[in-house]
């Protein structure tokens, strides 16, 4: 059952030198329930604080095109310029959001809830769309995601859906009912991209036993979902399908209505396909690819006994004995080995915000690409991989070590005695084999960065 | 030794044989390797679409079923089919008869539609989602081929190949990586992970690969240049990981390599396909040239299979894309294969012609395509290739790909 060291490696982002471990899953919880002290010491824009907007970068744009148009060369150019300090300060954002995602992890008494966060950004996984505006990201999983870890799922089902990100990622705001006003005959019409992801990969999933036609009506139920002319939500309804759609036997409409997309989704998200496919997610992510099935039961009962409260869903996963089983089947994400390393140096997360962009480049964005997690950028809606072989290829490795002999001594004044780190890395019972290669380690410096690279570290 | 680049480039022109047959370029033995044949498969990840690729324009309903997709024309391949302007570049391979298609045919995969489920599919080279995915097909081809060493497959990038997962042992690397350790570290990395095998495999393979690439470097400067000054690359811009990716593949595949794969991605084309799906197209004629460039003189033992989870939806849909559909194409390309043709049965686009409804019907199974050149370039047995390799596939008459 519970064990402090595996509290803080597979449901936390690592030990560190300088947080107690947890006693307990009760003092877990309480963590957990309680404020999100991270979020206030390392604050993250919300998305409509976030600068530059979609709305700003467009309207920056479209004047400059309109004063070129209207031969204002002087003032296209101002705009021009407007732009792209606009795009520079965005790229100091995308980078200042990844030092506080990081400061967050390294630094923080609830490595459980960042971990949350991350695992419910990548389930519903998005990327910038519009060009320069992948800065907006970060901002978009503190307003759409983390609120939401604490509390139920279709309310972070509906704020995402609706989202003008999600909208902009999964086409749905080029999506136009085929025989709606907008549509013109059919001059225009259906994109069923969001509305195939949203059941799955954000619901059902793939096994949930919906067919191709719950696919095209949900699409057309979808339609009047996207954006004004500055990016802002907007339920057009003269792009909705007009008449009724029947999607997994519900009929929804007739007359096209933001309330009946919220019905769709609602019953959707209670429907025990949705609870199986979270609970096998959740399992798989925190505890192994191949989970015990009376994990996952007992995760997909609570998630409809409780109608997905979400809390609830963390707590099952901390009481059942699977989750502590001793088995470390799950290898960590590079964000969360570049993470746990820091974390384990006892780096400050102040000492990370502190950074310039040149060296979170350096150190952190472009390592994280060599490892094959480019920051913030999947190649698709179901984000980054589960399987450890993913990530524990030669390649891959590669570049862990690489960091791990370099980074770690830029980001402390001394490094520690290998002696002394390894049970700061790996608790009080650090593995034999580390032991001794902390021991023969000829230096600092790569005893270090051997510890860091053992599939004792690496594995959670 | 005293052998310079430019000896080694020169003797290996002067006696006629290539530079991978030098003992001073690969670890391996020429002798230990299965054959001389070459193999690349190119997982094209997103759903290429078929239709918009290899045009078919003969048929009456293509046109009215892709009102703005069809209009930019394309260069007729043979009366019916057209290809996409975007692979203009590749019409001399398609001329030299080293580029060739089979279209109308897909996986066995059907109706879920899922990008994900159908690229383990194409990958573990099974009939459907539930069957085996824990290993790839051309890893159990390299369990079947004889003299395979832990060089003859190359799984290249940083994406999971699950098409080279399984039991046979096979590299992996990715072309910007690499790794510089002092011997006694790199001795402390070995005795570290414990006997957990994937972790000692991973940074064994790591530690191996890293000091054999950096003893090529000059090999590799050279073969870059050699193709940036050829003239096949015509306006070829030589920038972009796609580019390192197959220049990679061409210097593995001229050494001890014979088999690599690699995926492309970018062609989920939902939203304004004339502009996004050429762009995809660029990147892939660049890389089929690169290969037919790179690997010179052993193209015309090469066969690349350029491969898809399945095809799109018929009709454009109301956002100038398409969605998943079914039927889609398969592109080939080598000297060691008959091209310059357009295999497949054609279904028709009528209403009555399509698979439920709405996508292309595929009239042959991806897999036997591929199995038949199996067959060609390594001799699999019929019943290895419709037990092992593509379980269950019904291989039909040979198409006669491999020349």
């Amino acid at each position: 059952m519970f064990d402090p060291v595996i509290a803080e490696t597979r449901f936390g982002m690592g030990l560190s030198p300088q947080q107690p471990l947890p006693t307990g899953v009760e003092d877990m919880m309480v963590r957990l329930a309680g404020p999100d002290l991270a979020a206030a010491r390392f604050p993250i824009p919300t998305y409509d604080a976030a600068y530059p907007s979609l709305g700003q970068l467009t309207a920056v744009s479209r004047d400059r095109n309109a004063a070129r148009r209207a031969g204002q060369d002087d003032q296209a150019e101002q705009l021009e310029q407007e732009r792209r300090d606009m795009l520079r300060a965005a790229q100091v954002l995308q980078q200042q959001t990844l030092a506080a995602t990081l400061a967050r992890a390294i630094d923080g008494e609830d490595g459980l809830r960042e971990r949350l966060v991350r695992f419910w950004a990548d389930h519903f996984t998005v990327t910038a769309r519009v060009g320069g505006s992948s800065h907006l990201v970060t901002p978009f999983v503190e307003t759409a995601i983390r609120p939401h870890v604490t509390g139920r799922f279709v309310d972070m089902l509906m704020v995402v859906t609706l989202h003008p990100m999600m909208l902009l990622y999964l086409d749905q705001t080029q999506s136009v009912g085929p025989d709606s006003r907008v549509g013109g005959g059919g001059r225009r019409g259906l994109n069923e991209n969001l509305a195939r992801e949203v059941l799955e990969l954000h619901t059902m999933g793939v096994a949930g036993g919906y067919a191709q036609d719950d696919v095209r009506q949900l699409a057309e139920l979808f339609t009047g979902l996207t954006l004004d002319e500055d990016r802002a939500f907007w339920f057009r309804t003269e792009a909705a399908e007009p008449g009724e759609e029947v999607v997994l036997g519900q009929t929804y409409g007739p007359t096209p209505q933001l309330a009946e997309i919220r019905r769709a989704l609602f019953d959707i998200a209670a429907r025990p396909e949705t609870a199986r496919h979270i609970a096998q997610k959740l399992a798989v992510h925190f505890v192994s690819d191949r989970p015990a099935p009376d994990l996952v039961a007992a995760l997909a009962e609570d998630f409809m006994a409780t109608g997905g409260d979400l809390l609830s869903l963390v707590r099952t996963l901390l009481d059942h004995p699977a989750a502590w089983a001793a088995e470390r089947a799950k290898v960590k994400d590079p964000f969360s080995f570049i993470a746990a390393s820091l974390r384990a140096l006892g780096v400050s997360g102040a000492a990370i915000t502190g950074l310039g962009p040149r060296i979170l480049r350096r150190d952190f964005v472009r390592p994280l690409g060599l490892m094959g997690q480019p920051w913030e950028n999947p190649v698709g809606p179901d984000g980054w991989p589960e399987e450890p072989e993913a990530w524990v290829t030669p390649q891959g490795m590669a570049a862990r070590i690489n960091w791990a002999l370099s980074v770690p001594r830029r980001m402390v004044d001394r490094l520690p005695m290998p002696m002394h780190f390894v049970t700061d890395a790996l608790g009080p019972n650090p593995a034999p084999a580390v032991v001794q290669a902390a021991r023969d380690a000829p230096n600092r410096r790569d005893g270090v960065a051997v510890i860091l690279c053992s599939a004792a570290f690496q594995r959670r | 030794m005293a052998l310079s680049r430019r000896d080694m480039l020169l003797g290996g022109a002067a006696l006629g044989c290539s530079a991978a047959a030098s003992p001073l370029m690969t670890p391996v033995a020429f002798a230990d390797v299965p054959g001389d044949n070459r193999l690349v498969v190119i997982v094209l990840r997103g759903a290429m679409d078929g239709l918009d690729v290899l045009r078919p324009y003969g048929d009456p309903f293509y046109a009215g079923l892709r009102p703005t997709l069809a209009a930019g024309g394309g260069a007729d391949l043979d009366g019916f089919f057209g290809l996409h302007p975007a692979l203009a570049p590749l019409r001399p391979l398609w001329d030299a008869g080293d580029l060739g298609f089979a279209h109308a045919t897909s996986t066995p995969y059907r109706d879920v539609r899922s990008h994900f489920d159908g690229q383990d599919v194409l990958e573990a080279g099974v009939a459907d989602p539930k069957g085996d995915l824990r290993d790839g097909w051309l890893n159990r081809l390299v369990q079947v081929v004889p003299g395979a060493q832990s060089d003859t497959a190359y799984a290249i990038g940083r994406d999971r190949m699950l098409i080279l997962a399984g039991a046979a042992e096979v590299a992996h690397w990715a072309p910007e990586a690499q790794l510089d350790l002092n011997p006694r570290t790199r001795r402390l990395i070995e005795l570290v992970h414990d006997g957990d095998p994937l972790f000692e495999q991973a940074s064994a393979e790591a530690i191996e690969i890293a000091q054999q690439i950096d003893a090529e470097a000059e090999m590799t400067e050279a073969l870059e240049d050699q193709i940036a000054a050829d003239p096949m690359m015509g306006e070829i811009a030589l920038r972009g990981d796609h580019i390192r990716l197959a220049e990679f593949a061409a210097g593995r595949l001229r050494g001890a390599s014979r088999i690599a794969s690699f995926s492309l991605a970018g062609w989920d084309t939902h939203n304004r396909q004339g502009q996004h799906l050429p762009r995809a197209l660029d990147r892939l004629a660049a890389v089929l040239l690169t290969l037919r460039v790179g690997l010179a003189d052993h193209w015309d033992r090469t066969a690349i299979l350029c491969l898809t989870e399945f095809g799109r939806t018929v009709r454009e849909n109301g956002t100038l894309g398409t969605d998943h559909g079914t039927g889609g194409a398969m592109i080939y390309a080598g000297g060691a294969l008959r091209g310059g043709r357009v295999l497949g049965d054609w279904p028709g686009l009528s209403d009555f012609d399509l698979y439920d409804g709405r996508d292309l019907m595929p009239t042959r199974d991806v897999r036997a395509y591929a199995a038949w050149v199996l067959r060609g370039l390594y001799g699999v047995k019929p019943s290895t290739l419709a037990g092992m390799i593509f379980p269950g596939v019904d291989l039909g008459a040979d198409p006669g790909i491999v020349r």
